[in-house]
């Protein structure tokens, strides 16, 4: 396969991660993410479709705990780390822009 | 130096429960090394100011009467990974600075219920992320065999407290070797436990399925007695094995007997020929399997075609994972929010206080998950490295079908310079080489000390791998070789690294 890291699919990728990138950070990573990706392509080489995918080292199944009310933060303790709070509630600035 | 500091927390926890030394006097004595020697080292990112009131509560439950296991009032370095309500947790991130956290990891939580003592947060790469500790966004971790050079990453703090002295014990975290790696070019002791067989709970996660939190010190036995306080099922971990867990401090004492390594099968992986590794790790590499041939053993050519597949797959399911992960960092709920000038929207904000907020190696990896995991890109990218996962998995099957353990060097090289890799992403990777199987696969690793590269005199380790649940099995065969090379040297490895300036000799 052929990376195709391109400036603009890093910018794109920047968008969905939400993170701003500088012109520099994008030219940057875009060297970089080309050689990363160059190399570790080759995992196609071997993973053929008779190779069942594994997601997770020890499989468990159906792992539940008893539906009993646990121990639980008190809204104090949830916002002690806030960023900003009011009400008893987390506060953002708005959720949408001007033109949405 | 006070003889306090060098005892191990073995000993130190005999004395302790003799009378002969209390725990304030233990705690004190740590906390002095590390006011000599840390502003060179760095190992700490934080240093506990409650440490001495713990060691007090211990010391008088304890003249009441209270009785406690074989390392209560020994004190502990943690990682920063870990969350702790007593101190800050930053994971190595400006985007966490000053983060208090409303509840204790679990391995934390049972490390105080053990009476051991919290003496600091230890530097990382930031979130985990590294073979160096450069990525820290608190400043690079020196070796303290060499402070021009790395003491590993991602959990360099926590080996280098242990090698300097500043620490007895310390906690780890493991994702691709960020517990082995550190251990062997410091000169330590580390374990990453079988997946599940240590609470996850509380370990800001960097890779979910990868990420495995153990402990970092300076001998095998250690190491057992902080394991046997760390593990087990906990329920706040869905990825926790429930089940019973034999003593690892009981299986390092068996080990240390030598018996263990008379007819034990050691494989040795064809595909990781010498030529692959520096001349003195190499070197050191076969001098531990002539050793341990002469107790006995037997050392047995194996084949795992698929492990030069491994560093592939896991800079694909690693970066996937972490880029969900570090998902929850987006001035919310917690954490560093900066707010761009004029009326900016809640995606701004968060876009504006992650650029600032993540480091350079962060942001490199959460984009390239995000290119991993995109449409079009899925099955090729990580739906193929989760079948490589797979395919390494059969290979230590196989391999395990025909050898007790298998024994690799723990990493390519010695400690390298500070700033020599930092620039060059790929050869920063290829550092985890001979770790990252383990964790693909989920069977647990040992790196113990070998012993000095003769080129450039710096520590070297040897790892042992055992299939899953079987980390009993590594603390025999650890504690065996460890103490056989001991024998050979004299003295343990650390007495040959240099004496720190500032150390009250």
């Amino acid at each position: 396969m052929v990376s195709e890291i391109t400036p603009d699919l890093v910018r794109h990728l920047g968008v969905l991660a939400r993170i701003k990138l500088t012109d520099d950070e994008v030219s940057q990573l875009t060297g970089q993410l080309d050689a990363i990706v160059d190399n570790i392509a080759k995992v196609s080489e071997v993973a053929t479709p008779d190779v069942a995918a594994t997601s997770h080292p020890i499989p468990l199944s159906n792992v539940f705990r008893p539906d009993e009310v646990g121990q639980t933060l008190t809204p104090e303790q949830v916002l002690q780390n806030a960023p900003d709070a009011a009400d008893g509630r987390f506060r953002v600035t708005a959720i949408l822009g001007e033109e949405q | 130096m006070s003889d306090i500091i060098r005892l191990t927390a073995a000993e130190l926890g005999e004395k302790l429960a003799a009378g002969e030394i209390s725990s304030v006097e233990a705690t004190q004595a740590h906390l002095d090394r590390i006011a000599a020697v840390d502003g060179d080292v760095h190992a700490f990112l934080h240093v506990n100011e409650h440490a001495l009131d713990a060691a007090r509560e211990i010391d008088a439950r304890r003249a009441a009467g209270e009785q406690f296991g074989p390392i209560a009032g020994v004190p502990l370095a943690i990682k920063d990974v870990l969350v702790t309500t007593d101190q800050p947790s930053t994971s190595g991130s400006k985007i966490l600075e000053g983060y208090m956290s409303p509840f204790d990891a679990t391995v934390v939580a049972r490390s105080r219920a053990a009476g051991l003592i919290a003496l600091g947060k230890t530097n990382m790469d930031e979130f985990a992320m590294g073979s160096s500790t450069e990525h820290s966004a608190y400043g690079p971790t020196r070796n303290p065999w060499d402070f021009d050079r790395i003491p590993g990453g991602s959990g360099g703090g926590s080996a280098a407290a242990v090698a300097a002295f500043e620490a007895p014990l310390a906690l780890g975290s493991d994702t691709g070797g960020s517990i082995r790696q550190p251990a062997h070019v410091t000169g330590t002791v580390g374990i990453k436990p079988t997946y599940g067989g240590v609470s996850r709970y509380g370990a800001i996660a960097l890779a979910s399925s990868l990420d495995q939190v153990g402990p970092v010190t300076r001998t095998v036995l250690d190491a057992g007695l902080l394991h046997d306080v760390i593990g087990g099922h906990d329920p706040k971990d869905s990825t926790s094995l429930d089940e019973q867990w034999p003593s690892f401090a009981a299986a390092a004492r068996e080990g240390a007997s030598g018996q263990v390594l008379k007819g034990l099968k050691v494989g040795v992986i064809k595909e990781l020929p010498d030529s692959g590794f520096q001349t003195g790790v190499a070197a050191s590499f076969r001098e531990s399997l002539a050793l341990m041939e002469a107790q006995g053993a037997e050392i047995v050519e194996i084949s795992a075609p698929h492990f030069e597949y491994g560093v592939a797959a896991y800079y694909l399911i690693l970066p996937a994972e972490a880029s969900s992960n570090l998902a929850k960092f987006d001035s919310v709920r917690f954490g560093l929010r900066v707010t761009p000038d004029g009326t900016p929207t809640v995606e701004d904000v968060m876009s504006a206080t992650r650029e600032a907020g993540f480091g350079p190696e962060v942001k490199r990896r959460i984009i390239l998950g995000t290119y991993a995991l995109s449409a079009g890109y899925y099955d090729a990218y990580y739906g193929s490295a989760q079948k490589v996962r797979t395919l390494i998995q059969r290979d230590f099957d196989a391999a395990f079908a025909q050898v007790d353990v298998i024994a690799t060097p723990s990493a390519p090289t010695t400690a390298f310079k500070i700033g020599e890799k930092i620039d060059d992403p790929l050869q920063m990777y290829l550092n985890d080489l001979t770790t990252i199987p383990a964790n693909l696969a989920g069977v647990p690793g040992i790196s113990i000390p070998s012993g000095l590269a003769a080129e450039d005199g710096l520590p070297v380790g040897i790892q042992f791998l055992a299939p899953a649940r079987e980390d009993a099995r590594l603390y025999r065969v650890g504690a065996a070789l460890e103490a056989a090379l001991v024998d050979s040297w004299g003295a343990p490895l650390l007495d040959r690294a240099p004496v720190l300036e500032g150390g009250n000799r």
